[in-house]
Protein backbone atom coordinates (compact mmCIF):
# COMPACT_ATOMS: atom_id res chain seq x y z
CA UNK A 1 0.00 0.00 0.00
CA UNK A 2 1.48 2.95 -0.71
CA UNK A 3 2.21 5.85 1.72
CA UNK A 4 2.24 10.05 1.25
CA UNK A 5 5.83 10.03 1.68
CA UNK A 6 6.44 7.21 -0.74
CA UNK A 7 4.34 9.31 -3.36
CA UNK A 8 6.22 12.70 -2.62
CA UNK A 9 9.23 10.99 -3.04
CA UNK A 10 8.46 9.17 -6.73
CA UNK A 11 7.00 12.64 -7.80
CA UNK A 12 10.17 14.70 -6.85
CA UNK A 13 12.13 11.94 -8.45
CA UNK A 14 10.17 11.90 -11.79
CA UNK A 15 9.88 15.52 -12.00
CA UNK A 16 12.81 16.96 -11.21
CA UNK A 17 12.95 20.16 -9.28
CA UNK A 18 9.60 19.70 -8.32
CA UNK A 19 8.42 20.25 -4.63
CA UNK A 20 5.28 18.11 -3.44
CA UNK A 21 3.45 17.86 -0.51
CA UNK A 22 1.19 15.07 -0.42
CA UNK A 23 -1.24 14.01 2.43
CA UNK A 24 -3.06 10.67 3.12
CA UNK A 25 -6.84 11.93 3.08
CA UNK A 26 -8.24 8.88 4.51
CA UNK A 27 -5.38 6.96 6.05
CA UNK A 28 -6.35 4.43 4.06
CA UNK A 29 -3.39 4.35 1.77
CA UNK A 30 -5.44 4.91 -1.58
CA UNK A 31 -7.30 8.54 -1.44
CA UNK A 32 -4.72 11.19 -1.59
CA UNK A 33 -3.75 14.69 -2.60
CA UNK A 34 -0.75 16.94 -3.79
CA UNK A 35 0.43 19.68 -4.46
CA UNK A 36 3.62 20.05 -6.94
CA UNK A 37 5.11 22.97 -7.72
CA UNK A 38 7.69 22.97 -10.39
CA UNK A 39 9.32 24.84 -13.32
CA UNK A 40 8.40 21.92 -16.00
CA UNK A 41 4.74 22.98 -15.70
CA UNK A 42 5.69 26.38 -16.88
CA UNK A 43 4.10 26.89 -20.67
CA UNK A 44 1.15 23.83 -19.63
CA UNK A 45 -2.02 24.43 -19.80
CA UNK A 46 -3.55 22.74 -16.13
CA UNK A 47 -4.82 19.44 -18.04
CA UNK A 48 -1.54 18.69 -19.21
CA UNK A 49 0.41 19.78 -15.86
CA UNK A 50 -1.98 16.98 -14.27
CA UNK A 51 -1.42 14.45 -16.23
CA UNK A 52 2.98 14.86 -16.02
CA UNK A 53 2.26 14.03 -12.12
CA UNK A 54 -0.47 11.17 -13.68
CA UNK A 55 1.87 9.80 -15.32
CA UNK A 56 4.44 9.58 -12.46
CA UNK A 57 2.10 6.44 -11.71
CA UNK A 58 0.43 5.35 -14.76
CA UNK A 59 -2.08 2.58 -14.03
CA UNK A 60 -1.81 2.58 -10.13
CA UNK A 61 -3.90 6.07 -10.35
CA UNK A 62 -7.75 4.34 -10.67
CA UNK A 63 -6.25 1.09 -9.40
CA UNK A 64 -3.94 1.39 -6.32
CA UNK A 65 -4.45 4.88 -5.70
CA UNK A 66 -7.84 5.14 -6.05
CA UNK A 67 -8.01 8.83 -6.24
CA UNK A 68 -4.98 11.64 -6.44
CA UNK A 69 -6.34 14.93 -6.09
CA UNK A 70 -3.79 17.41 -7.77
CA UNK A 71 -3.23 21.15 -7.27
CA UNK A 72 -0.15 22.16 -9.67
CA UNK A 73 1.53 25.50 -9.58
CA UNK A 74 4.84 27.21 -10.90
CA UNK A 75 7.08 28.82 -8.68
CA UNK A 76 6.23 32.25 -7.98
CA UNK A 77 3.18 32.18 -9.72
CA UNK A 78 0.49 30.26 -11.19
CA UNK B 1 -20.90 -4.97 -26.88
CA UNK B 2 -17.10 -5.57 -28.05
CA UNK B 3 -14.37 -3.13 -26.63
CA UNK B 4 -14.02 -1.73 -30.10
CA UNK B 5 -17.42 -0.60 -30.01
CA UNK B 6 -17.69 0.26 -26.56
CA UNK B 7 -14.63 2.81 -27.93
CA UNK B 8 -16.76 4.00 -30.92
CA UNK B 9 -19.50 4.65 -28.80
CA UNK B 10 -17.53 6.88 -26.30
CA UNK B 11 -16.00 8.82 -29.22
CA UNK B 12 -19.69 9.42 -30.66
CA UNK B 13 -20.47 10.89 -27.37
CA UNK B 14 -17.71 12.80 -27.42
CA UNK B 15 -18.28 14.61 -30.30
CA UNK B 16 -22.24 14.92 -30.34
CA UNK B 17 -22.43 16.47 -26.94
CA UNK B 18 -20.70 19.78 -26.76
CA UNK B 19 -20.97 18.85 -22.80
CA UNK B 20 -20.38 15.52 -22.13
CA UNK B 21 -19.63 14.43 -18.22
CA UNK B 22 -18.33 11.00 -17.71
CA UNK B 23 -18.95 9.91 -14.24
CA UNK B 24 -19.67 7.06 -11.39
CA UNK B 25 -23.75 6.92 -10.99
CA UNK B 26 -25.81 9.64 -12.39
CA UNK B 27 -26.34 13.34 -11.46
CA UNK B 28 -29.38 12.29 -9.45
CA UNK B 29 -28.07 9.42 -8.32
CA UNK B 30 -24.24 9.99 -7.89
CA UNK B 31 -21.98 7.01 -7.05
CA UNK B 32 -19.00 8.98 -5.98
CA UNK B 33 -18.02 12.51 -4.27
CA UNK B 34 -16.05 13.08 -7.12
CA UNK B 35 -18.59 12.92 -9.36
CA UNK B 36 -21.02 14.37 -6.96
CA UNK B 37 -19.21 17.64 -6.93
CA UNK B 38 -18.65 17.93 -11.16
CA UNK B 39 -22.17 17.15 -11.39
CA UNK B 40 -23.38 19.79 -9.04
CA UNK B 41 -20.92 22.25 -10.46
CA UNK B 42 -22.96 22.20 -13.67
CA UNK B 43 -26.13 21.93 -12.34
CA UNK B 44 -25.31 24.97 -10.44
CA UNK B 45 -24.54 26.67 -13.53
CA UNK B 46 -27.55 25.71 -15.00
CA UNK B 47 -25.78 24.26 -18.25
CA UNK B 48 -27.04 21.90 -20.08
CA UNK B 49 -24.86 18.37 -20.54
CA UNK B 50 -24.69 14.74 -21.10
CA UNK B 51 -23.81 11.95 -18.67
CA UNK B 52 -22.78 8.68 -19.11
CA UNK B 53 -22.52 6.35 -16.11
CA UNK B 54 -19.49 4.35 -16.51
CA UNK B 55 -19.67 1.84 -13.95
CA UNK B 56 -22.07 -0.79 -15.92
CA UNK B 57 -19.38 -2.14 -17.69
CA UNK B 58 -15.16 -1.69 -16.32
CA UNK B 59 -14.16 -1.69 -19.81
CA UNK B 60 -15.58 1.81 -20.19
CA UNK B 61 -13.69 3.18 -18.17
CA UNK B 62 -10.64 1.68 -19.45
CA UNK B 63 -11.61 2.43 -22.91
CA UNK B 64 -12.53 5.95 -22.15
CA UNK B 65 -8.80 6.24 -20.32
CA UNK B 66 -6.88 4.85 -22.81
CA UNK B 67 -8.64 7.81 -25.57
CA UNK B 68 -8.06 10.18 -23.20
CA UNK B 69 -5.27 9.54 -21.51
CA UNK B 70 -6.61 10.74 -18.10
CA UNK B 71 -6.96 7.81 -15.19
CA UNK B 72 -9.54 9.21 -12.73
CA UNK B 73 -13.30 8.92 -13.18
CA UNK B 74 -15.05 11.70 -13.54
CA UNK B 75 -14.22 13.60 -17.23
CA UNK B 76 -15.59 16.44 -18.37
CA UNK B 77 -15.38 16.96 -22.21
CA UNK B 78 -16.31 20.42 -23.84
CA UNK B 79 -16.90 20.93 -27.62
CA UNK B 80 -15.26 17.69 -27.71
CA UNK B 81 -11.57 18.31 -25.62
CA UNK B 82 -11.35 16.97 -22.38
CA UNK B 83 -11.44 19.44 -19.87
CA UNK B 84 -10.63 17.75 -16.72
CA UNK B 85 -11.40 15.58 -13.15
CA UNK B 86 -13.13 16.89 -10.53
CA UNK B 87 -9.97 18.82 -9.05
CA UNK B 88 -9.52 21.24 -12.61
CA UNK B 89 -13.57 21.10 -12.76
CA UNK B 90 -14.13 22.42 -9.35
CA UNK B 91 -11.02 25.17 -9.79
CA UNK B 92 -12.60 26.03 -12.46
CA UNK B 93 -15.78 26.62 -10.86
CA UNK B 94 -14.80 28.40 -8.54
CA UNK B 95 -12.73 31.11 -10.52
CA UNK B 96 -15.40 31.36 -12.77
CA UNK B 97 -13.55 30.16 -15.77
CA UNK B 98 -15.87 27.11 -16.08
CA UNK B 99 -18.74 29.64 -16.75
CA UNK B 100 -17.02 31.48 -18.70
CA UNK B 101 -16.23 28.28 -21.11
CA UNK B 102 -19.56 27.69 -21.37
CA UNK B 103 -20.89 31.16 -22.16
CA UNK B 104 -23.22 31.46 -18.90
CA UNK B 105 -23.49 33.94 -15.92
CA UNK B 106 -21.61 32.38 -12.96
CA UNK B 107 -24.46 32.23 -10.11
CA UNK B 108 -23.78 34.09 -6.87
CA UNK B 109 -21.53 32.10 -5.13
CA UNK B 110 -22.73 31.26 -1.86
CA UNK B 111 -19.38 31.02 -0.14
CA UNK B 112 -20.73 34.83 0.98
CA UNK B 113 -21.07 34.77 4.50
CA UNK B 114 -24.60 34.61 5.41
CA UNK B 115 -25.31 38.05 7.42
CA UNK B 116 -25.21 36.80 11.19
CA UNK B 117 -29.01 36.59 12.07
CA UNK B 118 -29.66 38.89 15.25
CA UNK B 119 -30.73 36.52 17.35
CA UNK B 120 -34.27 37.42 18.76
CA UNK B 121 -34.13 37.36 22.59
CA UNK B 122 -37.23 36.98 24.21
CA UNK B 123 -38.09 37.94 27.49
CA UNK B 124 -38.64 34.21 29.28
CA UNK B 125 -42.09 34.33 29.67
CA UNK B 126 -44.21 32.12 31.81
CA UNK B 127 -47.45 31.44 30.96
CA UNK B 128 -49.31 30.56 33.82
CA UNK B 129 -52.34 28.50 33.44
CA UNK B 130 -52.85 26.93 36.56
CA UNK B 131 -55.27 29.36 38.27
Amino acid sequence: MPTADELKTRIEEAIPGAQAQVEDLTGGGDHFRAEVVSDRFDGLSRIDQHKLVYDVFGSEVGGPIHALSLKTSIPGGN
Amino acid sequence: MTNAEIRAFLEEAISENSVMLFMKGTPDQPACGFSMRTSAALNSLGVKYAALDILPDPRIRQELSDLSGWPTIPQLFVDGELVGGSDIVMEMFESGELAELLGVEQPELEAEPEPEQPVQQRPIGLENRLN
